[in-house]
């Protein structure tokens, strides 16, 4: 599924696909020559988003070609040299498409094109014999005899012969993948239906007989590689979007030892030694801070949206985002041992819970292997006994059994419905990246939400600026924009939208964990926290400016609720699900925000082990949970969860622990997904009946022996149109 | 029936051409973003020069 410029420099550059680990390496080598740069683009999707995205960069200097992929939501630009994809990304957002870096997937994602493109040839053989094959069934079924109907069932052999052995290749291969695993799943019957049909067929062909079934050998391996093509597609395009949105996060640190600094991966790391934490960066280990003071964001491990100071003898744990000044921290555990190793094993326990679900394809097939085999073998033993041993009428009969109960309908059932449901999904801005994960939505009854960051944008904002004179006003937007902290940077974001001009100051600095500090016409003034600046803390997200000696003020902070989430907590109350809020932040935060949503069930200060065991003990009762939650401290949450969603700006491991990444910023689309879910299952549910249906009618005319070929291949186009045309009405 | 000795070689051809330019059209990655295409076809703005 790569994009069309893509193609041709992946070929070119074999070698690059084997040696991804290599090119990684490379990288900064790379950048000399000039690459493509890939970035998904979630909000386009229209003929103008195409012209505005295009034209755009294209006028951007460096740019050589940009071409937007709208199926898949992804930009790729041809830049020389020195055009990074954070200045694309910057470009694009300016002009309302927020677009980001997307690298080590597409990597990755040639061997997923490559076997796209493998599946669609072998589909594309298949019709092609399909329509050849069936123009000279027609001919015979008209009533061509003797050597005419010879010849052309010795053609028709000839074309069948080497479609078969090039197109149904992925079947055989999975059937005898599965008997060697010592189970018989739906590729066996389908890989037997075809070989006896085609087999029996020549027999018949040389001894002058009048039934071939070539032409439904062929066209069951056309229908059926189409069910399989467009599950592969559903997969494929969930997989590298998934993959792609995996932010780059390398995980290594910086060792201080008697040489210096020393970037090392984190897996070397060992207890007792010292790693310097710069502003911003991620705290790779668990441990002790040594020195330095600075202010820590755990809101992605805790939830919390208040930073925590930080200084010397501080114990911290790996995940933290340090803010403000570089940290000396000694190292107390490393590797298998951090507390964020421990929170992947528990994902790991409970994801191995989940995939214990069976999806109703599955449920099927299990009923129908053994049901198929029994009657075709039974069949044959009775036509044996019946006829008195004429092993050439019995095989016949059995072979028109298999192909006629064979699941053309039932290999279509699903994935078309899925793909049409994922298709709409899309459209709304969620990505399936489990083909299950739609029937285990429609099966929810309550749903849990994680506040920071998922209810909430997760980046405060200054509740009333305009409280402040427009003088302190201008303080603190220059106080602000003189540091990295969230605070300080969303004082400065907001004044500058209330199109403040910030002061004059002289002899800025940072004072790491306190504040920012500067001089104003002679006067001292200072943003910063409570204690440091001589102000009373208030109880919710503050900070403070003073200037020269007048009373301290509070600029007071909320995060803001990401848009949507009064509508999808309205709307999942109005369908009667229950809707729970769990949270690591403080009760008052939380509180505030239920009350707000209207949301009478709410947990504060709960810890990662927590929300499992709360979504556990609702699923003992027999509830099934929708977890919607970003953190690092609801990935076992989500994995724990009966299905569970996360949104695109969430940490990598919440995503891959999730089923359904949501796209967009809204939370609206999650109660219409919800509803696209239950539609889905029901539509495969009327499908199985269906093609259910129509074996009822079917078998029993071949068991009698009186399915021709012609009824046979009515039968199968019949069955799998069908399904196939009830899978669209879901749109 | 003589005419069959042509028609069929020829369907055969004609048949093999399609699978041949569907084969084509496979390598040149004209199925990966078909609704972007579907777009991009009621636009002017590539009509004298179509993006590759």
């Amino acid at each position: 599924m790569t994009d069309t410029l893509h193609a041709p420099s992946m070929s070119a550059c074999p070698a690059c696909v084997a040696t991804p680990a290599a090119l990684d390496r490379a990288q900064a080598a790379a950048l000399d020559k000039g690459a493509k740069i890939m970035l998904s683009v979630p909000e386009a999707h229209c003929a103008l988003c195409i012209s505005a995205v295009e034209s755009d960069l294209e006028k951007m200097p460096g740019v050589r070609s940009a071409r937007l992929n709208l199926t898949l939501r992804r930009v790729s630009v041809d830049a020389d040299a020195g055009v990074t994809a954070a200045q694309i990304s910057e470009r694009l957002e300016k002009i309302g498409y927020p677009a980001y870096e997307l690298d080590s997937g597409t990597l990755s994602m040639t061997a997923t094109d490559r076997q796209g493109r493998d599946l669609l040839m072998r589909l594309g053989v298949a019709g092609f014999s399909m329509m050849n094959i069936m123009l000279l069934s027609v001919a015979v079924w008209s009533g061509a005899t003797d050597a005419t109907r010879d010849m052309f069932h010795l053609i028709s052999a000839v074309i069948a012969i080497p479609t078969i052995a090039f197109s149904a290749q992925p079947f055989f291969r999975k059937a005898l993948a599965g008997v060697r695993a010592g189970r018989l799943d739906m590729d066996f019957p389908i890989s037997l239906a075809i070989l006896l049909a085609t087999a029996i067929s020549l027999y018949e062909t040389f001894n002058g007989g009048d039934h071939a079934y070539f032409d439904a050998a062929v066209m069951l391996t056309f229908f059926l590689l189409s069910g399989r093509y467009l599950d592969f597609r559903t997969r494929a395009v969930a997989r590298s979007a998934a993959q792609e949105l995996a932010a780059l996060e390398v995980p290594r640190a910086i060792r201080l030892d008697e040489a210096g600094e020393e970037t090392v991966s984190v897996a070397d790391l060992r207890p007792g030694d010292r790693v310097l934490v710069r502003p911003g960066g991620r705290i790779p280990v668990d441990g002790v801070i040594l020195d330095g003071t600075s202010e820590l964001d755990r809101s992605l491990l805790t939830g919390e949206t208040l930073p925590v100071f930080a200084g010397p003898d501080l114990v911290v744990t790996a995940g933290a985002v340090n803010l403000t000044g570089p940290l000396t921290v000694q190292v107390t555990a490393a590797g298998k041992d951090t507390s964020l190793h421990r929170m992947a094993d528990l994902v790991a326990v409970a994801e191995n819970a989940r995939n214990k679900y069976t999806t109703l394809a599955e449920r099927a097939a299990r009923l129908y292997s053994p049901s198929v085999h029994l009657l075709a073998f039974g069949a044959f033993a009775v036509w044996m006994w019946v006829t008195g041993g004429d092993v050439r009428l019995a095989v016949n009969i059995a072979a028109a059994t298999l192909i006629i109960t064979c699941p053309c309908a039932l290999g279509l059932a699903v994935p078309a419905v899925v793909t049409a449901a994922s298709g709409k999904l899309f459209r709304a801005g969620l990505l399936i990246k489990d083909g299950s994960a739609l029937e285990r939505l429609a099966e929810v009854d309550t749903v849990v939400f994680d506040k920071t960051g998922t209810l909430t944008m997760g980046a405060p904002e200054p509740v009333s600026l305009d409280a402040l004179g427009s003088r302190d006003l201008e303080i603190a937007a220059a106080l602000g924009a003189a540091s990295s902290h969230p605070l300080a940077q969303s004082v400065a974001n907001a004044a500058r939208t209330l199109g403040v001009i910030p002061a004059l100051l002289t002899d800025v600095t940072e004072v790491p964990g306190h504040g920012v500090q500067a001089m104003w016409q002679g006067q001292r003034v200072r943003l910063g926290r409570a204690n440091w600046v001589g102000a009373s803390p208030l109880d919710v997200t503050a900070a403070y400016l003073a200037i020269g000696s007048d009373t301290p003020q509070a600029i007071a902070f909320a995060d803001h609720m990401r848009p949507g989430a009064p509508e999808a907590v309205a709307e999942f109350q109005a369908q009667g699900k229950a809707v729970i809020l769990i949270s690591g932040d403080v009760p008052k935060a939380v509180q505030d925000m239920a009350t707000r949503l209207g949301i009478a069930d709410w947990r504060a200060e709960a810890l990662p082990q927590d929300k499992a065991d709360a979504i556990a003990a609702l699923q003992a009762h027999g509830h099934k949970v929708l977890m919607v939650g970003d953190g690092l401290n609801d990935t076992v949450a989500l994995t724990a969860a009966h299905v569970s969603i996360s949104p695109a700006s969430a940490l990598d491991a919440a995503r891959v622990a999730s089923d359904i990444v949501l796209l967009g910023q809204s939370l609206a689309p999650l109660p219409d997904a919800q509803r696209i879910a239950t539609r889905a299952v029901r539509r495969i549910r009327e499908n199985f009946a269906i093609s259910f249906g129509y074996n009822i009618i079917a078998v029993p005319i071949a068991l009698v022996g009186l399915a021709s070929p012609l009824i046979a291949a009515l039968a199968m186009s019949a069955s799998s149109i069908t399904v196939a045309l009830n899978a669209l009405r879901l749109k | 029936m003589e005419i069959l000795a042509v028609l069929i070689p020829v369907s055969l051809v004609l048949g093999l051409g399609g699978l041949v330019a569907f084969w084509w059209t496979l390598r040149r990655g004209q199925y990966d973003d078909p609704e972007g295409d579907s777009q991009r076809i009621l636009r002017g703005d590539y009509d004298d020069h179509p993006k590759p």
